[in-house]
């Protein structure tokens, strides 16, 4: 079957149904999207799907067909970081970064419907992401700073 | 690698602090690693670089290593003037790749984007026991800044001896020696003409002091922090080799259980997978993970289970099998002669690391020689474990463990890279292992459970006259309390542990340390004394005073607060770092739930090398530490973990996170120590402590509220 991922087709195996996550790993060597709990509970395979979060990890590949999927890789354009990636690096927010491609796209999908958010609307939207070296005040600092640039 | 035996498990929390090896086990050839870099060793070690492995092959394993004592184990100049720095030290967000080189940087009068750090990896860097006990700033760094030291002893004295001038007379910067006089320079390439440095790091060495630090001691952002924004960065988890296949390991549904009858049949009728057994050990490799998931699941297997103890016994269980130990008369008749006495028990559960990547290994063998790439706290243990299991010389194996997705302590064995490596020799092709969150949870190890008992008395000039501590299983790590006491009495007894047990951040102070503070808190309440001056009464360690006087002053701990609220304070020294933490909470009058408002901590390590990477680990020791402190429990019932997923498992999250003031206390004046343990252990005994003040229930058991609901009886 074809998905579009990044802007780019590609024709992907389909074959005992598949998640979107292991497709985009094993498959198409995008590997910025994380495996963390297989069951969509700490948002390390977020992704968005024609622009809203979704967690890859139990979503078949067969549901996205005709959708845009973007992953971490695509977010940055012409070699210039998305502004959450830009104000995450600045904000050095992370220790181990494993959490960071999902949080990120957790925080892009907000970040471009509330471009001002509040502490408690930071909290609420990311509340299904985990970081489990708990760097959450830097994430929250850094998500505020993000909508303003 | 032979399942561990309960018995052989009982001490694994202190068994790595204790653990010493002899003085130099040799890493192989790195001589001859150099030779075949040449000088642009910078331009190959762009590391999670896979194709290291071809190098491999052309190796001579037969050459010495570099001695330790020698600069060039730690440091090496190329031609161009890249400094590599190599430690056997590893990244799981500790932040050290930073740190260490802002170390080396300080000394060498370059930017820290000149040097590339080589971690964790057996073959190119010097033997290294493991990344706990927070001992890579304390050890490692000194290490490190003398042998940056030394190397700028060297090319002073290169460049007087070109220029025939005063060595004192030369000034270095960024990478460049500058001419007293006619303003000449000679770059550091120039000098050390991709050479090796032989001559050894000279131990009496002058280093720059902490005062005139200009890049230790500055908030350097993580030097390969874009590679983790944009998901570039491989973990272990990401890598791929050419013919890689995934590979599965067939697990009992309890512990202990003991495999009766399999039946593989059908997995090896699957197209692509092979099933590999050798006894007890059984695996499928296939060439994508959910082949290789398909053909696990159609793999028939009986297990018999033996009987063991379950949560809801385990306290008493760990009570009973605990070994005996002397008491002390004295430390009784203190006791008994008080009026002013204070007995208590503490129960604390097992809990899980959870490191947001699970257990990851790639192996490939490229005929006798084994590379795998694991994500462990231990390199040089592994590739030992390894070296047992194959029966192989160490030389033939080089583990690498990239930049990996946290630990905790929960990192320091290397199962998934044996297991890697056990499939991969038996097909002939490389193979990695990614275990599952559900293994992660049921086949790691957990922090220990523990029963702590105190007994403790007061005089009548509210000094305490006695203290009587022991602690059954979780360990003895911060067990001596840091008050002064009359008489005292205090045992680890070791224990047998249901489930594998290990490190955690912290040890077992967070467990000890509550209960010293907990009792502290306790006894001050009935001496009608502030439970600060209390402390400070019975404390002479001016260190921790010290923290304990700028949380308070931060905190605002003798301000009025409103009916409802409570507040509580604890402190605690752990591996030459000190802290102490207040919390603020509040209690619904009719719901009895607790919210925690605020914490604020002030923590102590000596001269800070990294202001910012230091905030963050206070920051996510606390909130990490609220997990253990509030909710998290590893549930179990006759040896099958109940709770094995992030659903069921709960973890602190966003909305967890309560406002938090924290507090740096500089101390240029002492030697930097580690930073990733010790703030963790006041928050469970500061909010215990502020419930206790709001509702005058003790909760004396971790997690205090898995419900988040107080009792209403103590």
């Amino acid at each position: 079957m074809k998905i579009n991922v990044n802007d780019k087709d590609y024709t992907v195996k389909a074959t005992g149904n598949p998640s979107l996550l292991e497709v985009l790993r094993e498959q198409m060597d995008l590997t910025g999207t994380k495996y963390g709990c297989g069951e969509g509970a700490c948002g390390a395979c977020k992704v968005l799907i024609n622009g809203t979060p979704a967690i890859s990890c139990i979503t078949p590949v067969a549901s996205v067909q005709d959708k845009k999927v973007t992953t971490v890789e695509g977010l940055e354009k012409n070699g210039r970081l998305h502004a959450v990636q830009q104000v995450f690096l600045e904000e050095d927010v992370f220790q181990c970064g494993y959490c960071a491609p999902g949080m990120i796209m957790s925080a892009v999908a907000l970040v471009e419907k509330n471009p001002n958010p509040s502490k408690q609307e930071i909290m609420e939207s990311m509340q299904g992401n985990i970081c489990r070296c708990c760097t959450y005040p830097q994430i929250i600092h850094a998500i505020s700073k993000a909508g303003k640039i | 690698m032979k399942k561990p035996e309960v018995e052989d498990t009982a001490h694994y929390p202190e068994q790595y602090e204790l653990y010493e090896t002899p003085a130099f086990k040799s890493p192989l050839s790195r001589r001859s690693f150099f030779k075949q870099m040449g000088g642009g060793i910078a331009a190959f070690l762009v590391f999670t670089d896979v194709l290291a492995s071809e190098v491999l092959g052309n190796l001579d394993t037969k050459e010495k290593s570099l001695a330790e004592d020698t600069i060039a184990a730690w440091i090496h100049i190329n031609e161009e003037g890249k400094i590599t720095v190599f430690t056997g030290k590893v990244e799981v967000g500790q932040n050290i790749r930073t740190s260490l080189a802002q170390i080396v940087a300080e000394e060498l009068f370059v930017p820290v984007a000149a040097i590339e750090m080589v971690m964790g990896d057996t073959r190119l860097t010097p033997y290294d026991r493991g990344t706990y006990g927070s001992l890579t700033t304390p050890q490692m760094g000194p290490k490190l800044r003398k042998a940056a030291a030394s190397v700028r002893e060297l090319l002073t004295e290169m460049a007087s001896q070109e220029w025939k001038v005063e060595n004192g007379s030369l000034q270095m910067e960024k990478g460049f020696i500058h001419h007293p006089g006619n303003g000449d320079k000679l770059s550091y390439g120039d000098l050390v003409k991709g050479k090796k440095l032989l001559q050894k790091v000279n131990e009496e060495v002058a280093v720059i002091s902490p005062e005139q630090w200009k890049i230790a001691g500055t908030s350097v952002s993580k030097v390969n922090g874009r590679d983790f924004i944009t998901g570039r960065h491989k973990y272990v988890s990401d890598m791929k080799l050419p013919d890689m296949l995934y590979g599965k390991i067939l697990r009992a549904p309890a512990n202990g259980a003991s495999l009766e009858r399999v039946d593989t049949e059908k997995a090896k009728q699957l197209p692509g997978v092979t099933v590999i057994q050798d006894g007890d050990f059984i695996g499928v490799t296939a060439p994508d993970s959910q082949s290789a998931a398909v053909a696990l699941a159609m793999i028939e297997a009986e297990w018999g289970k033996s009987p063991q103890p379950s949560r809801k016994e385990l306290f008493q269980y760990l009570k009973d099998q605990g070994e005996q130990k002397e008491q002390k008369a004295e430390v009784e008749e203190a006791f008994q002669g008080s009026n002013l006495q204070l007995e208590q028990t503490f129960h604390i559960d097992y809990i899980a690391h959870a490191p947001l990547e699970p257990r990851a290994g790639l192996a490939q063998w490229e005929g006798d020689q084994l590379t795998v790439w694991t994500g462990t706290q231990r390199p040089f243990g592994v590739q030992e474990e390894l070296e047992e299991v194959f029966g192989i010389p160490k030389e033939n194996i080089r583990v690498i463990m990239p930049d990996t997705g946290s630990g905790y302590g929960g990192k320091h064995t290397g199962e998934a890279g044996i297991e890697a490596a056990r499939l991969a020799k038996e097909v002939g092709k490389p193979v990695k292992v990614l275990w599952s969150r559900e293994e992660e949870f049921k086949w790691a190890y957990f922090r220990p459970a523990g029963v702590i008992e105190v007994k403790s008395a007061l005089g009548s000039d509210g000094d305490l006259a006695s203290w009587e501590f022991h602690n059954y299983n979780s360990g003895s790590a911060g067990i001596e309390a840091p008050y002064e006491a009359g008489v005292r009495n205090t045992h680890f007894h070791s224990s047998r542990s249901p489930l594998r047990q290990g490190s955690y951040r912290a040890l077992a102070s967070t467990a000890n340390i509550f209960a010293h503070e907990c009792q502290m808190n306790d006894m001050a309440v009935m001496n009608q004394t502030d439970p600060l001056k209390f402390r400070l009464q019975n404390l002479k360690d001016d260190r921790l005073i010290a923290v304990l006087e700028a949380t308070a002053q931060a905190f605002g701990w003798n301000q009025s607060k409103p009916t409802g609220h409570g507040f509580g304070i604890a402190c605690g020294a752990v591996k030459g770092g000190y802290v102490a933490t207040c919390a603020e909470v509040q209690v619904h009058p009719s719901s009895r739930e607790v919210k925690i408002l605020r914490l604020a901590a002030a923590f102590e390590c000596g001269a800070i090398i990294n202001p910012a990477h230091l905030k963050s680990q206070v920051v996510g020791c606390i909130l990490q530490g609220l997990g253990g402190a509030m909710f998290e429990a590893v549930d179990f019932k006759e040896g099958e973990i109940l709770n094995p997923s992030l659903l069921s498992y709960q973890v602190p999250r966003f909305q967890d996170t309560p406002e938090l003031e924290i507090v740096l206390v500089d101390r240029k004046d002492l030697p930097s120590a580690g930073a990733g343990e010790a703030p963790i252990v006041g928050v469970a005994p500061a909010i215990r402590n502020a419930i206790f003040d709001a509702t005058g229930v003790k909760l004396n058991n971790l997690p205090m509220l898995p419900n988040g609901v107080v009792p209403d009886v103590g």
